[in-house]
């Protein structure tokens, strides 16, 4: 629970609707939100399950997207590869 | 040392294993890459090609003050966009609206078809290969420079310096683009393990 949260609730930060979370998400997880909103935010986050499986569906994009693997290269490609670097060993 | 550092001194060796190892890492993200400034795959890839002889050749010059990395997504975008501004492509521009549909929200922005819980269990219920191909296949659909930045933040896992010192962009434009790329890729994932739109 964050130390806003715990604050008496005429102190509590004013609120973001769920439609707006989804466009905060990216400052919030790159680390670039104001002290305000981060707090704002994450005050939303702690009583809204949904955004917060929404935020975890994109840090799981994250992950996963860190995780594609390379197209294999043609055989042809590879070939003009070995060629240009052997030519280039010859260039001196 | 990294495996990049690693890499570039069996490179400065001699070592044609090493030059195919860097080819076999980073030969298909420079296309996909590539393929963002100009009109062709055939020209993506004569740019490619190019690319690597001019790293070949100034490997001895290379003095390390940026990542190896770095240093060969610039030399291809640098090449990219000089081919790109000669066959006079327009730019691809950058699309608008919200990164989740609006129909999802009710009046008040509160969610009315919420996402589902499935972050956890992602990889469990699609194979590792297809989970790939799907989001393969997304990322080549995305528009030009989300596409960019998402390949090399999120695929190449660069820091936003590095991204935006590759592609000659600001931080804030960097994180726009990111913002849209990242949420079509979770867009993707949803379809596919449910929740939203059917």
């Amino acid at each position: 629970m964050s130390f806003m949260s715990r604050l008496p609730r005429f102190r509590s930060p004013s609120p973001v609707p769920c439609q707006q979370v989804v466009e905060m998400v990216t400052d919030y997880v790159e680390g670039v939100m104001p002290g305000a909103d981060r707090r704002r935010l994450e005050h939303h986050l702690a009583g809204c399950r949904y955004c917060t499986a929404y935020l975890a569906q994109m840090r799981e994009t994250i992950r996963l997207a860190g995780r594609i693997t390379p197209d294999d290269l043609t055989p042809e490609m590879r070939a003009q590869l070995t060629d240009l670097y052997r030519r280039w060993r010859t260039e001196g | 040392m990294d495996a990049d550092a690693a890499l570039l001194a069996r490179l400065r060796d001699g070592d044609e294993q090493a030059f195919t190892d860097l080819v076999g890492r980073y030969h298909s993200s420079m296309l996909r890459l590539a393929m963002s400034f100009v009109s062709s795959q055939a020209v993506a890839e004569e740019v490619v090609q190019d690319t690597w002889l001019a790293v070949l050749r100034g490997l001895g010059r290379f003095e390390e003050r940026s990542s190896l990395r770095t240093w060969l997504f610039t030399i291809l975008v640098n090449r990219a966009r000089s081919t790109g501004e000669r066959e006079a492509r327009t730019v691809p521009v950058a699309d608008a609206g919200p990164v989740v549909d609006a129909s999802r929200f009710g009046p008040n922005g509160g969610w009315t078809l919420p996402p589902e819980d499935w972050a956890e269990a992602a990889e469990n219920r699609i194979d590792a290969a297809k989970l790939s191909g799907l989001l393969r296949g997304c990322l080549d659909g995305l528009p030009g420079r989300q596409r960019d930045v998402v390949l090399l933040r999120d695929v190449e896992e660069m820091s936003s310096a590095e991204v935006c010192q590759v592609l000659a962009i600001s931080e804030a434009n960097q994180r726009v683009l990111l913002h849209r790329g990242r949420s079509k890729l979770r867009q993707v994932l949803e379809s596919e393990l449910g929740g939203g739109p059917r």
